[in-house]
């Protein structure tokens, strides 16, 4: 007898208060300040009088579920139970007694978890799936955020920076991980190698041909059988045909670098959201650590630390010590490269006498 | 997300996760699973009910979460204030970012104690001339003055000092639209579409879903496939955008006016009829 299907549930976005901390609950919509008693922790305090701490701890993102039942023991054992992921995939544990932070801190630690990320930190590095999951990168996602955590991770217990610093990895052009202070990114430097005898039984041609954005694909006829090329001379080598069709293969492990990216910006506090600008290209994609590009990050961070004002986001620093000062303090070449071609460009160009000796 | 189940197991992880309230969905060519921040659960700077307004959006739209029928996908991300911790102004099409209109809160007297500990130069130097539209003095005896007709609610002033500085009372949201991640023509910013609205009564939450569903029908019918609705508004003008879903142009949706005289303007006169129209019944509605 076939087995009745049972009928799906479409509730759609569950209300988060039932899963919410009582005293949040409580004062929502009545908190009157915070501070930062220590790094990684935060004291909010409501108009009530009512006070909830903050511990935050970093994650892997990609937590397996021993990890996970881990981090919500130590929640029920030393927290009120209660907890939050971040945009970054931290854990936040909120408990409404100051004197349980200590212990719980403890706790995390003692498991091997790292307390921080939060105000002036160098806040956990943004990223996705990577070879864990998706079809498309070029290189690892959390291979590279563990290699380069590892070497900044006092960065992230401390706080030590100018503002926050939001650090991102994608790995491929799509760039998931979005814009940050600094980000990592895949950089193709190749057209796509085609392997002509696949196209026509996998890609839907003509969807292949509308993604590219700048019109290089066509359809072509290559060993007896439909397929599609690529005009070279045009091809920015994005990637971008790769998803809808993997027979035109974009990564590569000579020609698919790294490039860095700095001052991107969300926040509209002293200045407008900007986007990030490319300031370094060509950095080995060098698995399992990445040293080349850590190793740039490290010198962008440190010149960062040394010249910003307090408060200064990276953008905001750049903007006010200029572009050619930011390349000599991090010792990166400037190239024809980093003077934009795409849409809008002219907007990026230095139409002005100011100039800084 | 949950990763690396087998094919035999998914209709049963399904089935299970779904009778403890969790729904599935959010792949693919469809209105994805939105973000809120923490918000007024834990943030003092919170204009808006960001639990509510996201729920009452995405699941306005369950029908087009599960059955990916769009050019591509639609976000919608919600921000209590403009610091934007979703960074939905650019990661969202649709962005919900919370402000307020009338005049910031200062408690002087918490000021005044954050002026003597810090000095009269770390003030000046860290929150006096950091803000963008120069609109903050510090007086004599210590005290702030905030020209609030200037303040742009960038709230670095109240990061700074939260004990001090708070968001106005009169609270809404501002609406974006348009932004959008890097693939195809490169990363977008969402453009101001509502400036300001309310959200407190039922009519109000009513009325930004109108504006979600405009929104969404009108990109669904003139997207093109994988087209993100920030790449159509490139395509087809913001004017033609703002038509399609029934809004009126707004000095607030632009940095600054056209630069370029090369466009037919024949209509000019009938579409400055329109703007005095609109603003005698602003005023009269406002009594």
């Amino acid at each position: 007898m076939a087995k009745e299907m049972r009928q799906p549930i479409e509730s759609g976005c569950p209300d988060g208060f039932q899963y919410m901390h009582p005293s949040m609950v409580k004062n929502f919509g009545q908190w009157q300040w915070h501070d930062h008693p220590r790094p990684g922790v935060l004291r909010h305090v409501a108009k009530s009088g009512d006070e909830v701490w903050t511990v935050k701890a970093g994650t892997q993102r990609i937590l397996d579920v021993f990890t996970l039942r881990k981090l919500c023991d130590i929640g029920d054992q030393f927290a009120d139970g209660f907890v939050r992921f971040t945009i970054r995939s931290n854990i936040e544990y909120m408990v409404t007694d100051g004197a349980k932070v200590e212990p719980l801190i403890e706790a995390l630690e003692g498991e091997g978890f790292v307390v921080g990320g939060t105000a002036n930190s160098v806040a956990m590095i943004s990223h996705t799936q990577g070879w864990l999951h998706c079809d498309i990168p070029g290189t690892d996602a959390s291979g590279v955020v563990k290699a380069m955590m590892d070497e900044l991770i006092d960065e992230f217990r401390n706080c030590n920076m100018p503002n926050r610093v939001h650090i991102t990895t994608s790995c491929c052009q799509i760039n998931c991980g979005g814009q940050g202070d600094i980000a990592i990114n895949v950089q193709h430097t190749k057209p796509p190698k085609i392997n002509h005898d696949l196209v026509a039984n996998v890609c839907e041609r003509p969807s292949v041909v509308a993604r590219c954005p700048v019109a290089a694909i066509r359809p072509a006829q290559v060993n007896g059988k439909p397929t599609l090329e690529v005009d070279e001379k045009k091809c920015i080598c994005c990637g971008a045909c790769y998803p809808p069709c993997p027979p035109m293969q974009i990564n590569d492990p000579e020609n698919t670098k790294l490039a860095i990216w700095v001052g991107g910006n969300h926040s509209n506090a002293r200045s407008k959201p900007s986007f990030q600008k490319l300031v370094a290209s060509g950095v080995p994609n060098n698995p399992p650590r990445w040293p080349e590009a850590t190793a740039i990050v490290k010198r962008i961070l440190q010149a960062y630390k040394d010249d910003a004002r307090d408060w200064e986001r990276i953008n905001d620093w750049i903007d006010r010590i200029g572009w050619p000062r930011f390349f000599e303090a991090t010792g990166l070449p400037f190239t024809k490269f980093h003077i934009d071609n795409w849409r809008g460009a002219r907007k990026s160009l230095n139409a002005s006498t100011h100039i800084r000796f | 997300m949950f990763i690396g189940a087998s094919t035999e197991n998914t209709q049963h992880f399904f089935d299970e996760i779904n009778d403890y309230g969790f729904d599935l969905g959010g792949a693919g060519p469809c209105v994805r699973t939105a973000m809120s921040c923490v918000g007024g659960a834990r943030c003092e700077q919170s204009c808006a009910n960001e639990h509510k307004i996201h729920r009452t959006l995405v699941n306005n739209f369950t029908d087009d979460v599960h059955r990916p029928a769009l050019p591509y996908k639609f976000k919608f991300k919600v921000s209590g204030c403009p610091n934007d911790c979703m960074n939905s102004i650019e990661r969202a099409d649709m962005a919900v970012i919370g402000t307020w209109r009338d005049d910031m809160k200062v408690d002087q007297d918490a000021w005044k104690s954050y002026v003597a500990e810090k000095g009269r130069q770390h003030t000046i130097d860290n929150i006096i001339t950091r803000c963008p539209t120069r609109c903050m003095s510090l007086k004599d005896d210590d005290s702030l003055e905030v020209d609030n007709r200037n303040c742009v609610r960038c709230m670095h002033c109240l990061n700074v000092v939260p004990k001090a500085l708070s968001p106005g009372d009169d609270k809404g949201v501002s609406i974006l639209m348009g932004g959008k991640r890097t693939l195809k023509i490169g990363d977008l910013m969402g453009t101001v579409i509502v400036p300001f609205m309310k959200l407190e009564s039922e009519e109000d939450y009513e009325r930004i879903t109108e504006i979600a569903e405009s929104t969404i029908d009108f990109w669904a019918e003139n997207g093109l496939e994988h087209e993100r609705c920030g790449e159509m508004i490139e395509r087809i003008g913001i004017v033609n955008f703002l038509e399609g879903i029934g809004i009126d142009v707004d000095p607030h949706m632009i940095s600054d006016p056209r630069q370029s005289s090369y466009v037919r303007m024949d209509g000019w006169d009938d579409e400055a009829v329109k703007w005095f129209e609109r603003q005698a019944e602003n005023r009269s509605a406002a009594g």
